[in-house]
């Protein structure tokens, strides 16, 4: 057999048939759910007198449009509400487990998934959520699907593919100090732009990819998608299986040494061939800031608003010139002279434990600046009791920062945590499109340690510079 | 599903790069749990101030694009979220096509399970049509899926391309649930030898 790639290996393993002249059915190991882009899959299933095949396979919860004010108070938005009661429902008629609103494993789909042990080395995983890159991380292929897709997963516990292409991304070198997974995904989109990765499953590989901790890989292949790629992966190895062993729903005892064995063998092979390979200097890096509306529309914390003639592309130049005029902001502002309304730690890209140390390690023993309203969401209730016993609410709480409840909140602001026309926010989140956190709202993506710099500065500041206490 | 063989209409031109699906439909439209009834809310934050009035100078209130179903947009034609209510936004406002240069990945998916085109065409070939569909009125255009083809009757054509089983489907309007339980017993035999591992099961009866 010819060298294969990470990817290859993946999607072998997983063909059920290929028949002529149609797509690969391949096998779906585990189908996330969520109270959004369900309901209208179950309605069909039903319609059709449809089961859902493999009930072991599908895990549900609730994160996209609960609140994070305290779990005992009602839900005021009944439309919110009844989506949440469908999908309890649902998972109740078709015998769908449910992580519910109010379970201690509730959390953003994609943080409990890897958190409970299901997301696993060497899986396909599919959520109709195009954040489900994030699983790449332990090497999966996983990838976003709309709800027909989950439908017919749901029924069929497959899904015709057409066979992507594959993209390796190597970052050689290390991170510097201040410089995180976050500003290395922003850095890739920055460099090959939002539709970079079209049609691609990227893997990424390097020296400074080997370095991160599982939780910085989780952020990195989740912003895959940013970046148009189809999936995000990333090799397993010892730091993956370090992180999974013992997990709750993990294998054990010699289930567990024998999938380690075949998760060992994943690893793109010496000499495999990838459509297209880009390199990155990791010391290329620095704090990214985005200025514009969308995730490639960044540049480094020391750097300015870019000027227009900056743009050789004539449609490049007027998305530029529109998204300036959303964001009111003007050609050459030095980014560290952006003042900031709101800032928002939270989301399925940087809301893991590891997330909330390193803010806190910027907020200990300062105080949020008073034109600043800042807001913590844990990703999930494991999350929020580790870093409650850590002590990191505390350090959070005194600073002046809000500590809330589990769920994807202002990340997409379909639940009450939303920016008012106008406000400004550094964001740990994943996308600044257009009105994303709330009509008008201006959204800059960052790092956690960057947000929670700019909510005690009260505007962006480089992090590399800051005094820690 | 609803087949999809040829469709003649008029082409409004969204001079846009990037359209996210955001932009598409807005997430507090994304509650409902029914797949109709989201064509009013199509380019919500676009089309309407925040106090609900009409923006009168976007395109799709032009007056002369009122009866368009066909759409014409600059690269990576919706990117972003997957949510598929995206396709029935559009679908339930009137569209049939979409035009691009490019598309991104899932949205493209989910336009397929729709019945709803997707028209990959080359930037000068999007940026004539664009042209044309501003300077003439009523400009249409005819979406030939059997022959990949697009021509507006007045000297522009051009081919496009589609991978072969997706246009298959889309041709007949097959319901590709039903065309993947054809392969049952290949599926019964594949979850034979990957059982779901032990632990796994507790899920059930936590």
């Amino acid at each position: 057999m010819p060298p294969r790639t990470l990817f290859e290996k993946v999607w072998d393993a997983h063909v059920v048939t290929a028949p002529k002249g149609q797509s690969a059915l391949l096998y779906i190991d585990l189908h996330l759910v969520h109270e959004v882009t369900s309901p209208q899959a179950f309605d069909g299933l039903r319609a059709a007198g449809r089961a859902v095949r493999q009930p072991l396979r599908t895990v549900a919860t609730v994160d996209h449009n609960i609140p994070t004010t305290p779990r005992g108070l009602p839900i005021t938005d009944p439309i919110a509400a009844k989506q949440i009661e469908a999908l309890q429902k649902n998972c109740r008629e078709f015998g769908v487990p449910l992580f519910d609103m109010d379970s201690a494993e509730q959390g953003i789909v994609h943080i409990i998934g890897p958190e409970l042990g299901i997301t696993l080395p060497g899986m396909t995983i599919v959520c109709g959520d195009s954040h489900t890159s994030t699983h790449g991380a332990f090497g999966s292929l996983a990838f976003g699907i709309g709800t027909s897709e989950v439908e017919h997963v749901l029924a069929t516990q497959c899904l015709p593919q057409t066979k992507p292409k594959t993209m390796q991304i190597h970052v050689s070198g290390k991170l510097a100090a201040g410089v995180t997974a976050k500003d290395l995904a922003l850095g890739i989109i920055g460099r090959i732009g939002t539709d970079g990765a079209t049609g691609h499953v990227i893997e990424y590989a390097g020296d400074a990819v080997r370095g991160l901790s599982m939780e910085g890989r989780m952020t990195l292949c989740n912003m895959s998608i940013e970046a148009g790629a189809r999936a995000g992966m990333i090799a397993p190895d010892d730091t993956t299986f370090v992180y999974s062993r013992g997990r709750r729903f993990a294998p054990k005892g010699k289930d567990w040494e024998d999938a380690v064995a075949y998760w060992c063998t994943l690893a793109s092979d010496p000499g495999a061939k990838f459509d297209r390979v880009i390199e990155i200097d990791a010391a290329s890096l620095a704090p990214f800031v985005t200025w514009g509306t969308n995730p490639g529309m960044v540049v480094a914390v020391t750097a300015r608003v870019p000027e227009l003639k900056s743009f050789a592309l004539d449609a490049d130049r007027r998305a530029a010139e529109q998204a300036l005029a959303y964001m009111g902001l003007n050609p050459g502002t030095p980014v560290e002279e952006i003042a900031v309304d709101r800032v928002f730690i939270g989301s399925c890209t940087n809301s893991r434990i590891e997330d909330l140390r390193a803010a806190a390690r910027v907020a200990k023993g300062q105080h949020v600046n008073p034109k600043v309203r800042a807001m913590v969401v844990p990703g999930s209730q494991a999350i929020k009791r580790a870093a409650e016993e850590e002590g990191l609410h505390r350090i959070f709480l005194d600073a002046g920062f809000e500590w809330r409840e589990s769920g994807c909140s202002m990340c997409l602001g379909m639940n009450p945590d939303f920016l008012q026309p106008g406000e400004r926010c550094a964001s740990t989140s994943n996308r600044n499109f257009e009105g994303r956190q709330g009509r008008g709202g201006r959204t800059h993506l960052v790092s956690p340690m960057m947000a929670a710099a700019a909510a005690i500065a009260g505007h962006f500041t480089d992090i590399r510079n800051w005094r820690f206490n | 599903m609803q087949p999809f063989r040829k469709h003649t209409g008029v082409v409004v031109p969204l001079d846009k790069v990037n359209v996210d699906t955001d932009q598409i439909i807005p997430k507090q439209f994304l509650k409902r749990i029914e797949r109709t009834g989201f064509g009013e809310f199509l380019f919500y934050d676009w089309r309407f101030s925040g106090d609900g009035k009409k923006i009168a100078d976007f395109v799709l209130h032009a007056p002369r694009y009122a009866k368009a179903s066909i759409l014409v947009a600059g690269k990576n034609f919706g990117c972003g979220s997957s949510r598929e209510h995206a396709v029935w936004a559009l679908a339930d406002y009137g569209f049939r096509v979409v035009i691009a240069s490019s598309f991104a990945d899932i949205f493209s998916n989910n336009s397929l399970k729709n019945g709803f085109l997707t028209v990959r065409l080359s930037d000068d070939e999007v940026r004539e049509i664009t042209r044309c569909a501003k300077e003439i009125n009523n400009y249409e255009l005819t979406v030939d899926l059997e022959a990949l083809r697009v021509d507006d009757g007045r000297g522009f054509a051009a081919p496009f391309e589609m991978d072969e089983f997706s246009r298959h489907c889309l041709l007949n309007g097959l319901d590709d649930i039903g065309l993947t339980l054809q392969h049952d017993a290949s599926i019964a035999a594949y979850e034979a030898k990957h059982p779901v591992h032990a632990e796994m099961t507790g899920i059930l009866t936590r």
